[in-house]
């Protein structure tokens, strides 16, 4: 359980800002909270009688800071019945209403949250069954559609502080769960009915040396015969097709050896079963089986997660939207349904369904997740929105220009697409490695057959078995996957997941670190910074009456200054907006103007201290002044806040030896003055999604081995085009699903962490190599002059597996530091 | 020795009685979450649920 201090918010973990007097009594102790939200979602924990969260969790829930309303106005839409239609299951044969879907969950950070979700989502009424899935974080929710509608399960979520989407799988992904339970069951077959024929084996050896009657030999060859046969017809299917398929390529795969090694050694031990003449090998064959199978295994787990990543990106689009008829009469449609020239409403807090033009109305935008910039943009009539955008003030409505695949955002995703068929060169080099070692091993294989076919007729089948299982790439397939999920698991816990099996390998070997600014190396979202408030006066009087003059906005600035606020309410009446520039309104019988500086200075006719404004726009920070018909009253400063261990981890990451890039699509000043504060020297600023790119592939001509850290959709081409890339767990789920790494905690120290495992790990993985290649070297000719029998070259090869396994998992022990 | 003749037999089908449960195993979604049960059981959980 985490540590708490009095100035860390007792549910979130966040600083808790000074002023700020949010408690609870849990536990039966006082405790601090950062924010209204998390105050809000903790009571709703305590309330509803689940306290012990507290005392399970292993990280602090997700801060409630952002309960995001504009979330909760869009729920409504999934009690649609045809919305519904793709993700709920309905259950007709009962009679009754019951209808059972699939919800993503956002925010779960430890197996207490888990719980949480689940004990509360248990005691609504009308939810009949909830399970939830540990390592997926997917919610199946049953429940009676009398009773409780889908949209108030989503609600109830919100209120302790998560989030959940209805998660409709696709073809792929079923096929992905398929293909996994699939190979569960070859695994399994092959593992039980390995072991009994191991057990013949055994036997059958210990016969061999103290004398065993002859029927017993063969009862026992036509059992292990009959054992062996699944493994062979079903476990082994998998092989034997890939070994097909390369051989009519005519290519050489890891699979070809290894198919034509257990075809031989099957198709020997059948005949000398049948014949009652020579030795048996069903042993090697399942132990072969088992051990490949296992290898294959971790390789489909990286597979299904990198899937999984990619499937949540549905979310940035909008599954519905609203459309006008020829009569103005409003009618949902699903957006791909859309075409060029309809006319589309977007009300505040959603988000634009494809790229258009404004024809009414005027409102700020948020176009963050397309082009990082941090803070929303007014719009007006005959100015175009693209779709993904978040329409935050005012109604607007829209004539769609493009749809589909003509609209900014499938643009992005080609490139990202573009950039991710371009990376597998690393995959492409070890692959032919492996192919030209397949190649050697085969036509030593051959020469070893042909020669002993000539010298000694009886000895070639063995001998050529003992070849091709004492040479299996066993050990030197397993030296990496093995060393990879030791350390990926490893990692999992201290917050960096690895969702790509090369990740750590390069992150190792990286030069280059290169963060995205907004959402990276600072929170992404607008907080107060500084204030210059006239003498004598204090600052919470003067947000208070901000606050209470953007009442009902939800403009960032206005969220911001309402959070600074904290709980000091005032009430403002004639509130007036003047779009753009700033707002009036009266307080207690006196006005007050809150805005751009130049709207204070023409509407009061009163100076703003220039020295102080000067000073508070130094760091690219936007300013807003207060002032009544007197004076200027106040100014704040806003800006994104950098997160507290950007520096720390900066600076662990040079000592380390690596050049650290920033890359922002903010002004050069901003990113120049972040940067000059967490001790980044190389910075590049004005940039768009194409120029990141274009950096990027100007170090990698350098030679550079480029990691690259974002969060944004904006990123998301450029994380692709990196040999290796690390999206925070916070981020947009575009970036995650392009990012080879996700930093889960959203604590920029887990890099220089991940950084030293994954360099322990390329340690232990040369080891391993190092020694795969010198058993082979060592017993390759020893048999093929003959010295070790099948059963010895098997067991040799799973006890060469079992040495890099068990080094690979050292990896797991804690390291002293 | 004979009753081996018997004894193996018996074995097998022991093995088969194994694999045909694994395989409901995997089809009825056992190891679809292989870290939930391992967390679910340390969690207190007995208290009285919300009346339906």
């Amino acid at each position: 359980m985490s540590e708490f201090n009095a100035t860390q918010c007792f549910h979130c973990g966040l600083p808790v800002p000074k002023g700020a007097e949010f408690t609870l009594l849990i536990d039966g102790k006082v405790r601090p909270m950062c924010c209204k939200g998390c105050e809000a979602v903790a009571k709703a924990i305590i309330e509803g009688g689940m306290g012990d969260y507290y005392k399970f969790r292993t990280e602090n829930a997700p801060t409630g800071r952002e309960l995001v309303p504009d979330f909760l106005q869009q729920v409504a839409i999934y009690d649609n019945e045809t919305v519904q239609g793709s993700f709920v299951r309905r259950d007709t044969a009962t009679g009754t209403d019951e209808r059972e879907a699939d919800l993503i969950l956002e925010g779960i950070t430890c197996a207490a949250c888990i719980w949480l979700n689940e004990r509360h989502l248990a005691a609504l009424p009308g939810v009949l069954e909830v399970a939830i899935n540990y390592t997926t974080h997917r919610a199946r929710v049953k429940w009676d559609n009398g009773r409780i509608r889908l949209s108030e399960i989503l609600e109830a979520v919100s209120r302790i502080g998560y989030l959940a989407h209805p998660y409709d799988p696709n073809r792929q992904q079923l096929l992905l769960e398929q293909e996994r339970r699939l190979h569960i069951r070859r695994l399994g077959l092959a593992g039980v009915l390995g072991m009994q024929v191991m057990m013949i084996a055994v036997a059958l050896y210990l016969g061999a040396f103290s004398g065993i009657e002859e029927h017993f030999r063969q009862f026992f060859h036509w059992l292990s015969l009959g054992l062996t046969l699944p493994v062979i017809l079903y476990s082994a299917q998998p092989f034997f097709r890939t070994a097909w398929r390369d051989l009519q390529r005519l290519q050489a795969g890891m699979d070809v050896p290894v198919s034509l090694g257990m075809s031989l050694a099957f198709a020997g031990s059948v005949y000398a079963t049948f014949t009652g003449h020579g030795e048996v090998y069903y042993d090697s064959v399942c132990m072969f089986v088992f051990f490949l199978l296992t290898g294959r295994y971790f390789e489909l787990v990286a597979r299904k997660r990198a899937a999984e990543a990619s499937e949540s990106l549905v979310h940035s689009v909008p599954a519905m939207a609203t459309r006008l008829g020829d009569d103005n009469e409003e009618c949902l449609v699903a957006v791909a349904e859309l075409e060029v020239g309809d006319r589309v409403r977007v009300r505040p807090g959603e988000t634009v369904p494809a790229d258009g033009l404004i024809i009414d109305g005027q409102s700020s935008i948020d176009e963050s997740l397309l082009t990082g910039e941090s803070l929303p943009v007014k719009r007006g009539r005959e100015e175009h929105v693209i779709g993904g955008a978040i329409n935050i003030e005012s109604p607007l409505l829209i004539r769609i220009e493009q749809v589909g695949q003509d609209t900014v955002l499938s643009g992005i995703l080609r490139l990202l697409d573009r950039a991710q068929t371009e990376k597998p060169r690393i995959t492409q080099l070890a692959d032919r490695t492996a192919a030209w070692f397949v190649l050697v091993v085969l036509m030593l294989a051959g020469s070893v057959a042909v020669y002993w076919w000539q010298a000694d007729p009886a000895h070639w089948l063995p001998i050529t078995l003992s070849v091709l299982v004492v040479t299996c790439p066993c050990a030197l397939s397993l030296a990496t996957p093995t060393a990879v999920t030791a350390a990926t698991g490893k990692l999992i816990r201290s917050g960096l997941l690895a969702t790509r099996g090369h990740a750590l390998e390069t992150l190792a070997r990286a030069t280059h670190i290169v963060f995205d600014k907004t959402g990276t190396l600072t929170y992404g979202r607008l907080n107060l910074i500084d204030s210059v408030v006239a003498d004598g006066h204090d600052e919470q009087g003067y947000l208070a009456i901000a606050a209470a003059l953007e009442t009902g906005s939800e403009h960032p600035i206005a969220r911001a200054i309402r959070r600074a606020a904290g709980d000091g309410k005032r009430q403002a009446s004639d509130i007036q907006n003047t779009p753009g520039a700033g707002l009036t309104g009266d307080i207690d019988g006196q006005t007050y103007w809150l805005g751009t500086p130049l709207f204070i200075e023409t509407e009061t006719a009163q100076k703003c201290n220039a020295e102080a404004l000067q000073r508070l726009r130094v760091s690219g920070n936007t300013v807003i002044a207060l002032g009544s018909r007197k004076s200027v009253l106040a100014l704040f400063a806003f800006g994104d806040e950098l997160r507290n261990d950007a520096a720390e981890a900066v600076a662990d990451l040079k000592a380390a030896g690596k050049q650290v890039v920033l890359l922002s699509g903010d002004h050069l000043a901003v990113a120049q003055h972040v940067a000059g504060k967490i001790g980044i020297d190389e910075v590049y600023g004005d940039l768009l999604p194409e120029d990141k790119l274009e950096q990027v592939s100007r170090l990698q001509k350098q030679g550079a081995v480029v990691a690259m850290v974002g969060d944004g959709i904006n990123d998301a081409p450029v994380l692709a085009a990196a040999q290796v890339s690390i999206a925070m767990g916070g981020g947009t789920q575009l970036a995650a699903a392009s990012a080879d790494m996700l930093l889960l905690s959203d604590r920029l120290t887990g890099l220089p962490e991940g950084l030293r495992m994954a360099q322990r790990m390329l340690w232990v993985i040369r080891q391993n190599l190092f020694w795969a290649i010198a058993y082979n070297l060592l017993a390759l000719p020893a048999a093929a002059a003959g010295y070790i029998a099948p059963w010895m070259a098997a067991l040799g090869m799973s006890a060469s597996s079992l040495i890099v396994v068990g080094n690979a998992l050292r990896l797991l022990r804690n390291q002293r530091n | 020795m004979e009753v081996l003749y018997l004894l193996i037999p018996v074995a097998m089908l022991l093995v088969a009685a194994i694999v045909a449960v694994f395989f409901w195993a995997v089809r009825s979604g056992q190891f679809d979450d292989l870290e939930g049960p391992a967390h679910r059981i340390i969690m207190d959980d007995d208290k009285p649920k919300n009346d339906k």
